[in-house]
Formats: structure tokens, C-alpha cells, sequence
């Protein structure tokens, strides 16, 4: 579990790194952390996988990518896993999930799927639910129309608890 | 949208450091010396696509379930009313990601705290500062996780 240092080190990055000769010792300045162990903490904070990765994160949209869709589908909770994996290997699709039903959304399996335009993310989904099997499971599909908002997850550091939940 | 021209260097920087940006004191010449160019050129350069808001940062990509709280939210909002109830909702600095999607529930933003009891306090003021239902469907189970993303720039 990372430690209250490891989570003041995240809420100072998770804002971008910034551009200078030395941006984690620039990091470092603001919490009080010498430079190697911002880096140390950071590689063990990979290794442990509660840092995904750490890199560029480009915007999609500007760069050619139009078109974005949200797809759920209703799936048993026994195949869950499996279908998840499956519709993972997809060089298209950037993340997959699974969130609980309620009684005016019932579905359980979320994935977003990224393209130059509508028709290529439609063809895209079609290639999934044949290769996967979905075609049977009630499904949505909602395009992004305006983006609002994107930045990182700030976390408000220190926290007086820390709770596993998504 | 303007049509942005993108050099080598550009598109070297956005699709070959998504993942594994040194962890070294000095990561832009590190960088540098892999391309053959100067700190320098990379430093500007990657100052250009953030002008050019071609990306959103350089920074780490945390799963949702290890560190605090955090849920995904869809709304229901009348048209008319969509970007001034987006507006309040994008103000929160605990709300990260903020769309319009097709859907009668238009409305879907991720809000992140560092416990749940800060979370649910946080969706109740903004069920409360707009007037609408705020649908919560927390992370699960997540199988995939934007680990970067390939762009073909051929045309960019």
C-alpha cells in the first residue's frame, strides 16, 4: 500500500510533469523530497502497479481521433471476466471495465473505443461483437459529443482514510 | 479544429514516450540523446503540443481502485440546460473527466476523492448545486487500462 509520502508525491504529479532541465527535483522542492527518492518512490509506485504508466498523455481528438463511443453491454457476471479479456486484446479499444447494474442502466461491461470517425469505431464494435460473441447481449453504444473536461485525477493529499473503490 | 502541422520530432515525442518516461534526473536529455537533438528542442517542443493542446500532460496514469475513492456519473440534463450544469460540475476540482455523450443520460464525469465519505459529500453538493440525479457506477473490476494509445500522425 503506498505510504501518506507516496500519496503527497502523486497528488504534486498527477498534474503533469513539468518542463525543466529537472522535474523531479522540481517535484521534490514542493513536498520537502530530495530528488532520488522522488524517483525511487516513483519506480517502486510502477513496480507495485499503482502508477499504470508513466508518460505523454496525449489528447486524441486534436491529434485525428474524432470519434469516441462508450459501449456497454449487459453480459452473465460468470463470463464477465473472460469477455473482458477477450475485448481487451484490441488495439482500439483503450480501457475496459466492469461497474455494477442499476435498475435504469443495466449493464455491467464498459469499454471505450477510439477512431478517426463514426463509421470506423461502428465497424470496429462490429468486429468485436463477432470475435467475441456479443452480438446476443443487450447493448448501448454513446459517441462523446462535446468534452467538458480532461485532466488527471487529483488526489487531495493527505487523506484521513483510504478507501479501495473505483 | 485547425489542421496542425506535426515534425518528426513532434510525432516522435507523442507516440514513443507514452509509457516508460525515464525515471532519471535528467529524463528531457535523456530523451534527447535518444533522438539526437538537444534538451532544449525537446523541452520546446513538447512546450509546443501543450500550446497546441495536442496533449494533456506528461504525468502518470493511476487505476482507479488503489488510491482513494472515485466513481463514474451519468446525468440526465435538458439540452438547453447541458453546458451551464457542466460548468458547475467541471468547477469541482475532485472531477476529472467531464463528457456529453448521446444518450438521454448525457452527462458523464468521473469524480475523485480521497475517501469515500469526501466522494459521497462531493456528489451530493453537485446533485444539490444542479438539481439532477447523479447515477454512480464505481469501478468494478477493471480488466484494461489506457496503457497509451498508437496514433497513425501519417496525416497529421
Amino acid at each position: 500500500m503506498p505510504d501518506t509520502r507516496d500519496l503527497e508525491l502523486l497528488a504534486h504529479i498527477s498534474g503533469g510533469l513539468p518542463l525543466c532541465p529537472r522535474p523531479y527535483a522540481q517535484i521534490g522542492l514542493q513536498i520537502g523530497m530530495d530528488e532520488a527518492e522522488v524517483i525511487s518512490r516513483l519506480g517502486a509506485l510502477k513496480t507495485q502497479g499503482l502508477i499504470k504508466r508513466l508518460g505523454v498523455i496525449v489528447k486524441h481528438r486534436p491529434l485525428g481521433y474524432r470519434a469516441n463511443a462508450m459501449v456497454v453491454w449487459d453480459v452473465p457476471d460468470a463470463h464477465i471476466k473472460q469477455l473482458g479479456g477477450q475485448i481487451s486484446q484490441f488495439s482500439f479499444v483503450t480501457l475496459c471495465y466492469q461497474r455494477p447494474r442499476h435498475s435504469e442502466w443495466p449493464y455491467n461491461l464498459y469499454c471505450m473505443i477510439h477512431g478517426k470517425d463514426r463509421a470506423t469505431v461502428l465497424a470496429q464494435l462490429a468486429q468485436l461483437n463477432q470475435a467475441c460473441e456479443l452480438g446476443d447481449f443487450a447493448r448501448q453504444i454513446l459517441f462523446s459529443r462535446r468534452c467538458f473536461k480532461q485532466r488527471g485525477a487529483v488526489y487531495q493529499a493527505p487523506p484521513t482514510t483510504v478507501t479501495a473503490n473505483g | 479544429m485547425q489542421t496542425t502541422t506535426l515534425s518528426a520530432l513532434h510525432k516522435r515525442l507523442l507516440n514513443d514516450f507514452q509509457r516508460d518516461f525515464p525515471l532519471s534526473p535528467t529524463p528531457y536529455r535523456d530523451i534527447a540523446e535518444q533522438l539526437g537533438v538537444s534538451e532544449a528542442a525537446v523541452l520546446a517542443a513538447f512546450a509546443e503540443l501543450d500550446r497546441q493542446q495536442l496533449i494533456s500532460r506528461i504525468g502518470p496514469i493511476i487505476p482507479p481502485n488503489h488510491i482513494g475513492a472515485s466513481t463514474l456519473v451519468a446525468m440526465a440534463i435538458p439540452a438547453e440546460q447541458l453546458q451551464a450544469v457542466a460548468d458547475k460540475i467541471s468547477a469541482f476540482p475532485e472531477v476529472n473527466h467531464n463528457y456529453e455523450r448521446e444518450h438521454r443520460l448525457n452527462l458523464w464525469f468521473v469524480a475523485v476523492a480521497s475517501s469515500q465519505e469526501h466522494l459521497q459529500a462531493v456528489i451530493a453538493t453537485i446533485e444539490q448545486a444542479t438539481g439532477f440525479a447523479a447515477l454512480q457506477l464505481p469501478l468494478v473490476d477493471d480488466f484494461f487500462i489506457d496503457l497509451g494509445f498508437k496514433l497513425d500522425l501519417q496525416h497529421a
